[in-house]
């Protein structure tokens, strides 16, 4: 009973994928780029930088890069709690 | 359908990801599954982005003759997969260290043996 | 498990400094060629778990402690939030040194130009820090898993 839900899950999930990914636009034509051609065309002039993806990573969208270090942050603190040596005396 | 074959490719390593987590008992092979899954979303969304023969969105020594927005690749996926590799990279470091504390506590690392909450 | 032999600890001990300049150099040029403080970050960490994994966990935890390690981080955590913060007279992350004349201020010309490394406002201080809080927390993470592994080993031992 357990095993047969599962693979009727399994078996749905992929050809939900797989159909879906048939009926997408031919690879390499996106559909509307007018943010990114402002970011590529006027990324020298306010940020200065020569590259576009770093200034779009810290200076267009530094706010997903902020939650990003802190995630970083709080996954060391939780593996330097969880493994501690000394807590067992 | 021939021009579809990158997704393609994204979707099968996601399919692989998602076996190995629903089918298998081992932890580490859990976590081995997650990374898979994690690594076939990341292709998908970085293969968004792309324009047919265009160059890096980076202005040094750039090659001659390539137009200015319309030969360039999108910066705006290139930076999201970007966080989303690092936020991989945080779940299986505290996945990993949960396992290493779990066999210390249990002695195996059968998924079916360590449901200590559940009796 | 035994001493790992002299040539590994040699080979090791080698390629360890190129490894981590070239990890320092992706991180400082962050704004002028692919690359910045994450990726370079990773490839300082990745040097670091190569002495780990060639002289053994015993050797390495004299020499670098996990407390020094934790210091690192937060201050480089600590870094990134106040550039965020000093910005804070227009909006929260606002490039504040691009195109004053103070350190990292000249605006490169329209087009393709070899990097100079003068531009860039304030996102090569920004990579700097983020480098510094990848390079210790990776080294954390994997020193302190390495270590609760020996004492594992010794106590049932």
């Amino acid at each position: 009973m357990n095993k047969i839900a599962i693979l009727m899950v399994f078996i749905i999930f992929s050809c939900v994928l797989i159909s879906t990914i048939l009926t997408l636009r031919p690879f390499g034509e996106p559909k509307s780029t007018e943010m990114d051609d402002y970011i590529i065309k006027n990324a020298q002039n306010e940020t200065g930088a020569n590259n576009a993806v770093t200034s779009v990573v810290f200076d267009y969208r530094g706010f997903d890069t902020l939650g990003e270090a802190t995630v970083l942050f709080t996954a060391v603190a939780g593996v330097l709690l969880v493994l501690r040596r000394n807590a067992h005396e | 359908m021939i021009h579809n074959i990158p997704y393609l490719a994204a979707v099968a390593l996601a399919i692989i990801g998602l076996y190995a987590v629903l089918f298998k008992r081992n932890l580490i092979k859990i976590a081995i599954g997650i990374s898979i899954l994690e690594s076939g979303v990341n292709l998908f969304l970085i293969t968004l982005g792309y324009r047919e023969n265009a160059v890096a969105p980076i202005y040094t020594n750039l090659p001659e003759g390539t137009s200015i927005p319309e030969g360039m690749t999108l910066p705006v996926p290139q930076a999201l997969t970007l966080t989303s590799i690092v936020i991989g990279v945080a779940v299986l470091a505290l996945i990993l260290s949960f396992a290493v504390k779990i066999y210390q506590h249990y002695g195996t690392l059968d998924s079916r043996e360590v449901r200590g909450l559940r009796k | 498990m035994s001493e790992p032999s002299k040539i590994v600890k040699t080979i090791a001990s080698i390629i360890f400094p190129f490894t981590m300049v070239f990890g320092i150099y992706v991180i400082l040029h962050g704004h002028l060629t692919p690359g910045g403080g994450f990726q370079g970050g990773a490839i300082v960490a990745s040097g670091i778990v190569l002495l780990l994994v060639a002289f053994g966990s015993a050797e390495i935890a004299k020499r670098v402690k996990e407390s020094h390690l934790s210091i690192l981080e937060s201050a480089g955590a600590l870094c990134f939030i106040s550039l965020a913060f000093l910005g804070l007279f227009k909006t929260f992350f606002y490039n504040f040194l691009a195109g004053s004349n103070f350190i990292f201020g000249r605006i490169p010309p329209f087009g393709s130009n070899p990097g100079d490394m003068n531009t860039g406002g304030v996102l090569p201080l920004m990579n700097m820090s983020v480098g510094l809080k990848v390079i210790a927390g990776l080294s954390a993470i994997v020193l302190v898993l390495s270590l609760f592994a020996r004492s594992r080993k010794q106590k049932k031992r």
